[in-house]
């Protein structure tokens, strides 16, 4: 590859292994899971082994997983699926004011019918705080929703404890782990939640197919009706060969995400120091421990991060401002503002989310170019001129 | 969002960048809530920009319609430079995406702020020029529709209360 890629959150490269499989079901398996005759079943075993892979990630049983066509669709299946299940109950849904947009978005139109959200701020770095969540639960609440780690600062919440305090309440409990899935251990018994999302493009499967944890008698309705498909949770014909993608990437993270932790912190801590050393007036976004081992952000004083991610760019070094999903937006990053940053700074944040191909030469060349590039375009800043240096 | 290839060759190599010692005139426009802040400083000989420089805080389009403003402005009479317009800076760079088109409307407001700084001193009004003004108007955190006023969730694709399409955020 002619490019360093430190924008994995964006999307992982495949895996060989998850590739191989893929082009070989595609070549073998073109029958419909959902037919009882001899080109069918072989496609329904398919798609129940890569269930029972994607269980095994979670520690879930595999009937409790729904798949999806991603992160986004998981995160609009389970909170507007409990709003719709629940609606006899209440129609009080709590959040954070850092979840993902998929999430933000979903609790948007749920406002639209008629639904209250209390959406919970965190402290400086992004943390939740359980006491706040059980403050804020009513007798109408039916839904807690927050993210297992952030995707923007790589915060991690405590989730279990949201969960425990969901529990006592007999409220149901989702997170968000799209993030965190594939590159941290994500146990569903440990976290004791009714729902998690994830998504394979985060441990080297493919863009395009996800999958909804439901423990066993969460009142989920489906968004998309049709068949009976996915235990009557997602109907219409599954993407079979992105199914298979993510079981297979299933499987490979659970044997890898020890090393993969451990290598990747590595290789953050020697970009996190190797910046903070180079580099005047950065910040390093998040929680100091509780965080993703493998992603870093960075706001860099004066300038904006676009210009700077450009330039990076040209220098072949690949990396995300805040993140893809909020790129196409102008506003600050609602993550990043949520801390209480200003928002000068926060215009100025590059995203690095390391990945298993990335190597010591990688980041070494990455504090290299770096620092003039920041220098080049803090001397073109109007706010660099009104510090002393 | 891709760039054209003038915006990335002013982006990478912008001209004119930096500031003007005992400048004629200065415009500061914009503010890093927004996105962008830019200053422009003109040097004006007879009723001429002899000389115009820039500094920009902003994204890889703010940076190129600031090194396009300049270009397209140095060597002008103050009255033509007066009448660039932001689609004529847009138009020089081949073209910006729909959602940064906001940004040459800085460029332009940068210029002509710099012009009427110029003017506003000769005619004895002002000394000099500190601090800019905002650019965008603070509208708070509620979004309203732009066609029946009505106040509208963030980002949503089209207004709920009269059907209309709505504009892409911070598009002006």
């Amino acid at each position: 590859m002619g490019f360093i890629y430190l924008d994995h959150q964006s999307g992982t490269p495949l895996h060989p292994k998850v590739q191989e499989a893929m082009i070989q079901h595609i070549q073998t398996i073109f029958g419909n899971p959902s037919s009882d005759h001899q080109v069918g079943q072989p496609a329904a075993a398919v798609l129940e082994k890569a269930r029972a892979q994607t269980a095994a990630l979670i520690n879930a049983n595999p009937p409790e997983i729904v798949f999806t066509s991603g992160g986004t669709e998981s995160n609009n299946q389970a909170i507007k699926g409990v709003a719709i299940g629940l609606r006899e109950k209440g129609r009080h849904i709590i959040t954070s004011n850092i979840e993902h947009k998929s999430v933000l978005n979903s609790l948007r139109t749920l406002r639209l019918l008629d639904y209250r959200v209390t959406s919970l701020d965190v402290d400086q770095y992004g943390l939740v705080d359980p006491a706040a969540v059980e403050k804020a639960i009513t007798p109408e609440t039916i839904l807690i929703s927050v993210m297992l780690a952030n995707n923007e600062i790589g915060t991690i919440e405590p989730i279990a404890k949201i969960a425990e305090v969901a529990k006592k309440h007999k409220i149901v409990m989702h997170t968000d782990a799209v993030a965190a899935t594939g590159n941290i251990p994500v146990d569903v018994q440990e976290l004791g939640v009714n729902l998690l999302s994830l998504a394979a493009n985060q441990f080297y499967g493919p863009s395009g197919v996800g999958a909804l944890y439901i423990r066993k008698g969460t009142p989920v309705w489906p968004l998309l009706d049709g068949g009976t498909q996915e235990n009557k949770r997602r109907a219409g014909t599954e993407n079979l060969i992105g199914i298979v993608g993510l079981g297979t990437a299933a499987e490979l993270a659970k044997e890898a995400i020890p090393a993969r932790q451990a290598r990747l912190r590595a290789l953050k801590e020697r970009l996190e120091q190797g910046i903070k050393a180079r580099i005047p007036e950065i910040h390093v976004n998040g929680h100091p421990t509780l965080n993703l081992p493998h992603l870093l952000s960075v706001s860099v004083e004066y300038i904006e991060g676009e210009s700077l991610m450009l330039m990076l760019d040209d220098e072949g070094i690949v990396v995300a401002t805040r993140s893809a999903c909020a790129s196409g937006s102008l506003r600050a990053s609602h993550v990043l503002i949520g801390t209480g940053m200003d928002f000068a700074t926060a215009q100025g944040t590059l995203v690095f989310t390391l990945g298993e191909e990335n190597t010591d030469a990688e980041i070494d060349r990455v504090l290299e170019v770096m620092p003039g590039i920041v220098q080049t375009l803090r001397e073109m800043s109007p706010l660099y001129k009104k510090s002393p240096h | 969002m891709a760039y054209s290839p003038i915006v990335m060759d002013h982006f990478k190599t912008p001209r004119n960048v930096g500031e003007i010692t005992e400048a004629d005139g200065l415009g500061e426009v914009g503010n890093p809530v927004c996105g962008d802040m830019m200053s422009v400083y003109i040097k004006v000989e007879g009723d001429r920009i002899a000389d115009i420089k820039f500094k920009t805080f902003g994204c890889g389009a703010a940076i190129a319609v600031s090194s396009m403003i300049t270009e397209l402005a140095k060597g002008k009479t103050l009255e033509e430079a007066m009448k660039i317009k932001n689609s004529d800076v847009a138009k020089a760079l081949g073209g910006l995406p729909p959602n940064k088109l906001h940004c040459s409307n800085l460029g332009a407001d940068a210029l002509h702020s710099a012009i009427k700084n110029y003017l506003d001193r000769k005619s004895g009004k002002v000394v000099a020029k500190e601090e800019g003004e905002p650019h965008h108007p603070e509208k708070g955190a509620a979004c309203y529709c732009p066609y029946c006023e009505k106040k509208v969730e963030e980002e949503s694709p089209f207004c709920i209360f009269c059907g209309k399409e709505m504009p892409h955020e911070h598009d002006h």
